[in-house]
């Protein structure tokens, strides 16, 4: 048999809502591990990426690791596609955007409610906050978006199936969503 | 009376009418958000461009003319609005998956019109206030795309004169014509059409949100091309009738 493709997938500044929404497809995932295997990805816990046929990404970009984390996907990886809201224009972390940072840490973790010990936390082993959450197409070329929050399975599913069939991905308009 | 042709088809015109109006009455759909056939054409989005013998015009205000050949529905067109369409999702801040006016919003169903699936663009997050001060209405200057149909509908349909646009650039925003600039003290009323009149989800009738459940909301099913020439459709016609 040929080689299978060999698919990454990260949730950076994102809550998980897309992987489970890729989760959806159900039983065609074994039609998806017939042709394809993950490399990193929440679902194998492999933490480094290899060479990657296809990166799919969760989330924006809210701290330098996200950066770290998706400059590796894309120095490994043939495609990156820009998976849901987050990704493609920061969602719901990007609320945080018209605040100063300052102001923000400073809500939660000295003027809010029932703290003890108040301090904005500074551990080396902490990834920096960005000054603004951002999507990932204004740090590294992104080859596709996939918008949704969450794309549907169906769209995942569509979007997938044509770029193993080595068709350019077209999604119908029920499949174009951006909420 | 007279005769254009759209994309070699022949459509024919009402003399004093635009070429969006004429297009609209024999139920060719031009992507557009400034325009609405209630109101005097604005020309200000320019997602109706199209070419006429070869020259790009915006078709909400150029008049048709006999025998005028007009392009419309071409990659090269196509290409261009959905550039624009990806210009107005980044000037602003729309986030589709927590806006009360999402599956009703016609910037989104333009989006999904042109099949816009991300921008090439940067984001501005532009800070932008909101006034929430009206019993009734909700101002979200985020979701703002400057159409001025609020400004047009309160002037000439409303009588009140309550909106306009200042600044300039990246700092446009709508402003309110009350002594505190608050829309609670500028007489608005719930019943007027400047509440009804916002494409996107800028200007909110309160306690409405969500009551239409995701899968039957205006473009769920439809696409906008479809929606806009069934509404506009009577009402290009009416004016002539």
């Amino acid at each position: 048999m040929t080689e299978k493709l060999k698919v990454a997938t990260v949730s950076l500044a994102g809550c998980f809502g897309c992987h489970m929404s890729f989760l959806d497809i159900d039983e065609r995932i074994l039609d998806l591990t017939a042709v394809a295997e993950f490399d990193r990805s929440p679902f194998t816990d492999i933490k480094h990426c290899g060479p990657c046929d296809l990166g799919l990404i969760e989330g924006g970009l809210c701290n330098s690791e996200n950066v770290h984390t998706l400059r590796e996907f894309r120095r490994a990886c043939k495609l990156l596609v820009a998976v849901g809201a987050c990704a493609i224009n920061g969602n719901i972390p990007a609320l945080r955007n018209p605040i100063p940072l300052k102001e923000c840490l400073e809500e939660s973790y000295v003027h809010g409610m029932g703290i003890e010990n108040p301090q904005i936390p500074n551990d080396p082993e902490l990834p920096l906050l960005l000054n603004q959450v951002r999507p990932i197409h204004e740090v590294v070329k992104v080859d596709y978006f996939l918008p949704g929050c969450p794309p549907s399975a169906d769209a995942i599913w569509k979007f997938l199936t044509d770029l193993i069939a080595g068709r350019e991905p077209s999604l119908p308009y029920p499949l174009i969503r951006y909420d | 009376m007279g005769t254009i042709t759209i994309d070699g088809q022949a459509i024919p015109f009402q003399d004093g009418q635009t070429l969006i109006e004429a297009a609209t009455e024999a139920g060719v759909y031009i992507p557009h958000l400034c325009h609405n056939p209630e109101f005097k054409p604005h020309g200000s989005c320019k997602l109706c461009s199209v070419k006429v013998n070869g020259r790009v015009c915006s078709a909400c205000t150029f008049p048709a003319a006999e025998g005028q050949e007009v392009l419309n529905d071409t990659d090269e067109l196509n290409e261009a609005r959905r550039m624009i369409t990806e210009m107005l999702f980044v000037e602003g801040n729309h986030f589709c998956a927590y806006c009360e006016k999402s599956g009703d919003c016609q910037l989104q169903a333009v989006g999904y019109f042109l099949k816009m699936t991300g921008p090439r663009f940067s984001y501005f997050y532009p800070r932008r206030e909101v006034d929430a001060s009206h019993r009734d209405i909700l101002l979200d200057r985020d979701r703002c795309i400057f159409c001025e149909l609020c400004v047009r509908a309160s002037r000439d349909v409303d009588g009140k004169n309550l909106f306009a646009i200042a600044g300039r650039g990246i700092r446009n925003h709508l402003i309110v014509n009350s002594a505190s600039g608050e829309l609670e003290d500028s007489g608005m009323a719930v019943t007027d059409k400047a509440a009804h009149v916002c494409p996107v989800g800028a200007i909110l009738i309160k306690r409405q949100a969500y009551k239409v459940p995701i899968g039957s909301r205006t473009y769920d099913e439809r696409s906008i091309s479809e929606v806009s020439l069934s509404a506009e459709a009577p009402v290009v016609a009416a004016k002539h009738d």
